[in-house]
């Protein structure tokens, strides 16, 4: 019964989501208060609906309803409570209900929230918003529907992949799918404004704080994918250029240009075109990644249940929409003022250099993944592009990115004081060098590049501290005024001092893990020892162990640096009898900012006494890998809350404008 | 969401390159190996090194390599048996060649583009030196809020 009532909310919201495009594209025709309430009105409705929805189908996975198909698929009675409740968005047809339940979220709140936007820009936005609705909608209820029953329900589901049997991956999606839909406000934002013809200072401002929020959703979504990699995969990587991966940086990289861009428009009139271009770009990408994980294109170690008529669905919607949007945007773009002439040396130009890096890094990714594609339905020839390219290619254009940040944030508006900013920042960048010169002396076995990166990473941190050193007047006047200073600076700026510092503890963390790291692997019997640098471990017993779902083996270990115990590792290997799968859960001792990495591996049928596979890494600044973009995403968060944000801006704005 | 394909579950764990019976005795050539191993694709796998891979071509591939070096081959050498028996395919590394310009460039055009048109948007309209009235109205009002 629950599950009829799930499956009439979603169709119900699919009715609203066209009403909401119609009655609010009508009342801004009309110019029409009440057809324009009525939209707000169907919006929330829509989010209703499928707050419904997602709640009946999260029911059926609770109490294992397997007469439900996508449940039977996707679940099984011994799963732990967390992951039953996980098992929801972890299908595909579960997914797109999410990514329903976020797409109408954000049109509601819109709705709600925005009191402030100039009436015209609301309705339009509410409708555009709408339409995308209707579009995913269809496409969930038509062609993935999760609520379809089975006339014959099994006894038994067929439960989730263990390997997503994970906290961390439990809250991947659902942050990644606030990020790559929170764009889709940004979107509609885009459209609403180009059929307006107006992008001022007033829209940036609006835009910006969406923009924020989506981005620090992908950050936070990215992150935990990450190090679900690092930690479940066993191999201690957390990054490998996969398609997959490919596909959600990319919305990040053109998000995280686009908060750049429309600070321009915002403060100084300027890029309006381009920051238009960069939100319609966004959730475009958003887009892409949706239909290249579904539709089984490209090879991937993560992709969902092939289906290629699914895809080819996907494909025309992002075709649709993505072509309306930047066909709008070709037509309607040139009328766009342009204002805000910049000297060379000034704040501006330097924003602008980090569009076109972060332009040029997307396209780079973007080439990378869709190349091979290309390349075989020309050619015929296979070729493959893996991480190689990628440190060829992304690398030295981020390394570009981070030795021009510092400057960034010191130069002034329209036309800034090029050897005032070299006068503050030289001795940063002294630092910043004797950092990397320590490291390459000091660390064996030296390595010239992950010195450099050392380097700068460096140079963020402390360019970041420079920057907050700057607005409070550090050492130049009394420390009173400063602290006055500093506790008086508006959280925008903490935001993006957070925000950089973040980027630079990140570069700190990757270049010394990529670096340094150590790897070593013995088959071990009982009481054998693993050498590894400086370190050892022992291996004192192997156990069996009985889990809710699976049975393990699990390895007890001693790890000692010279005579000293500085931890006891247990890594266990699991069998999930359900799929008949095998994975291993490592164990990772944290010590300080390092870790050590161990992962017990098969038991090798020698004659005689057994023996265990067992493989260690120390990981060193490992931490700072995961901790430099939740630093990131804080900041995101931080400049979110910002009195400037939040309060009317719009309206302020317009009437000073 | 990424939905791993029950593929890796069973390639997961262990140990592929790093396992102690396979290791050439001379730990530089074992370097080298290694080094090789990461740019080599597991053509089976969805989208691994064979240094990464457990999958039995993974395994044949990285004793391919291994006997290789023994036999005191160049890397170079090496590489170009990988390509002549299995093509591009293998490396994941695209080659530097005609073919793949676009792919190798592509990054720099989109710099150089992006250089050009902001230095076009300075010679066309020279920075002024003041603020139009209009403006410091603006900014007027901007400093207020």
């Amino acid at each position: 019964m629950i599950v009829e009532i799930g499956s009439f909310s979603l169709a119900l919201a699919l009715a609203l989501s066209l009403a909401q495009a119609l009655l609010a594209g009508v009342a801004r025709i009309r110019r029409s208060v009440v057809l324009a309430g009525a939209g707000q009105g169907a919006a929330i409705g829509a989010f209703a609906g499928l707050v419904v929805a997602f709640a009946a189908l999260m029911y059926a996975f609770v109490t294992s309803d397997f007469s439900v198909s996508n449940v039977a698929a996707n679940s099984h009675t011994a799963k732990p409570l967390l992951y039953r409740v996980a098992g929801t968005w972890g299908s595909h047809e579960g997914s797109m209900l999410l990514w329903c339940l976020a797409l109408t979220g954000c049109g509601a709140a819109v709705a709600a929230v925005g009191r402030d936007l100039p009436a015209g820009l609301k309705t339009l936005t509410i409708s555009v918003q709408g339409l995308l609705g209707v579009v995913f909608l269809a496409y969930t209820v038509f062609a993935s529907n999760p609520f379809v029953r089975l006339a014959q329900p099994p006894i038994e589901g067929r439960s989730l992949n263990p390997l997503l049997q994970d906290p961390a991956l439990a809250f991947h999606p659902p942050m990644l799918y606030l990020g790559y839909v929170g764009m889709s406000v940004v979107f509609s934002f885009a459209v609403a404004a180009l059929i307006e013809g107006r992008v001022d200072a007033a829209w940036a401002r609006w835009v910006r704080p969406w923009t924020l929020a989506a981005w620090s959703a992908l950050t936070v979504g990215i992150t935990l994918g990450a190090f679900w990699a690092y930690y479940e995969l066993g191999w201690g990587g957390w990054w490998f250029w996969d398609p997959v991966e490919n596909a959600s940086f990319m919305p990040w990289l053109i998000a995280t240009a686009l908060l750049h861009s429309a600070i321009v428009t915002e403060k100084r009139g300027a890029m309006s075109g381009w920051t238009v271009f960069l939100a319609l770009a966004a959730f475009t990408f958003s887009m892409l990644g949706a239909f290249l994980v579904r539709s089984g294109v490209l090879t991937s170690v993560h992709a969902f249940a092939v289906d290629p008529t699914r895809g080819v669905l996907l494909l025309a919607i992002l075709g649709v929409t993505a072509g309306a949007g930047f066909a709008l945007f070709a037509w309607r773009a040139p009328a766009l003022k342009r204002g805000g002439v910049f000297a060379p040396v000034s704040r501006e130009s330097a924003l602008v250099l980090n569009n076109i890096l972060l332009a040029a890094a997307t396209a780079t990714v973007l080439l990378g993944t869709l190349y091979p594609l290309m390349r075989e339905a020309a050619t015929g020839e296979a070729i493959s592009v893996g991480p190689p390219f990628f440190n060829l290619t992304f690398t030295p254009l981020m390394a570009a990115l981070a030795i021009l940040l510092p400057a960034g944030p010191l130069l002034a508006w329209k036309r800034a004081d090029a050897q005032g900013v070299m006068q503050r920042l030289w001795v940063a960048a002294l630092i910043a060098a004797a950092c990397g010169l320590a490291a390459f002396a000091l660390i064996s076995p030296r390595k010239a590049f992950a010195s450099v990166g050392v380097a700068m990473g460096a140079w963020l941190v402390i360019g970041a501290l420079v920057e907050i050193g700057e607005r409070t007047r550090a050492f130049r006047t009394s420390a009173a005024e400063s602290w006055r200073r500093l506790i008086g600076l508006p959280r925008g700026a903490w935001g993006m001092t957070l925000a950089h510092l973040g980027l630079g503890v990140f570069v700190l963390g990757a270049c010394f893990e990529t670096g340094w790291k150590m790897e070593a692997a013995e088959a071990l019997p009982v009481g054998g020892r693993l050498n590894l640098g400086e370190y050892h471990l022992v291996l004192d017993e192997v156990r069996g162990l009985e889990g809710p779902n699976y049975d393990a083996e699990r390895g007890q270990l001693r790890a000692f640096k010279g005579d000293k115990q500085i931890c006891a590792p247990t890594p266990e290997r699991r069998l999930y009898p359900t799929g008949g799968q095998t994975t291993s859960e490592v164990a990772i001792c944290t010590l300080g900012v390092n870790h050590l990495y161990v992962v017990l591996g098969e038991r090798r049928p020698t004659t005689g006494a057994p023996v265990w596979l067992v493989r260690a890494y120390w990981n060193p600044w490992a931490l700072l890998i995961f901790i430099g973009p939740g630093i990131m995403a804080l900041g995101g968060v931080v400049s979110l809350s910002d009195r400037r944000l939040r309060l009317a801006a719009g309206r302020k704005a317009e009437a000073a404008a | 969401m990424r939905r791993v394909l029950a593929i890796l579950g069973a390639v997961l764990c262990l140990a592929a390159a790093s396992d102690p019976a396979d290791r050439l005795p001379d730990p530089a050539q074992e370097a080298r190996a290694r080094e090789l191993f990461r740019e080599v694709r597991c053509m089976v796998c969805q989208n691994e090194s064979i240094d990464d891979s457990n999958a039995e071509l993974a395994g044949d591939l990285r004793r391919l390599v291994r006997d290789e070096i023994k036999a005191g081959k160049t890397d170079e050498q090496v590489r170009a048996h990988l390509t002549g028996r299995y093509g591009e395919f293998v490396l994941l590394k695209p080659a530097f060649s005609w073919g793949n310009a676009v792919l190798w460039g592509a990054p720099f055009v989109v710099v150089i583009l992006g250089l050009l048109l902001l230095f076009q948007s300075f010679r066309n309209r020279p920075a002024d030196e003041e603020l139009t009235p209009e403006e410091a109205k603006r900014l007027d009002g901007l400093s207020r809020d």
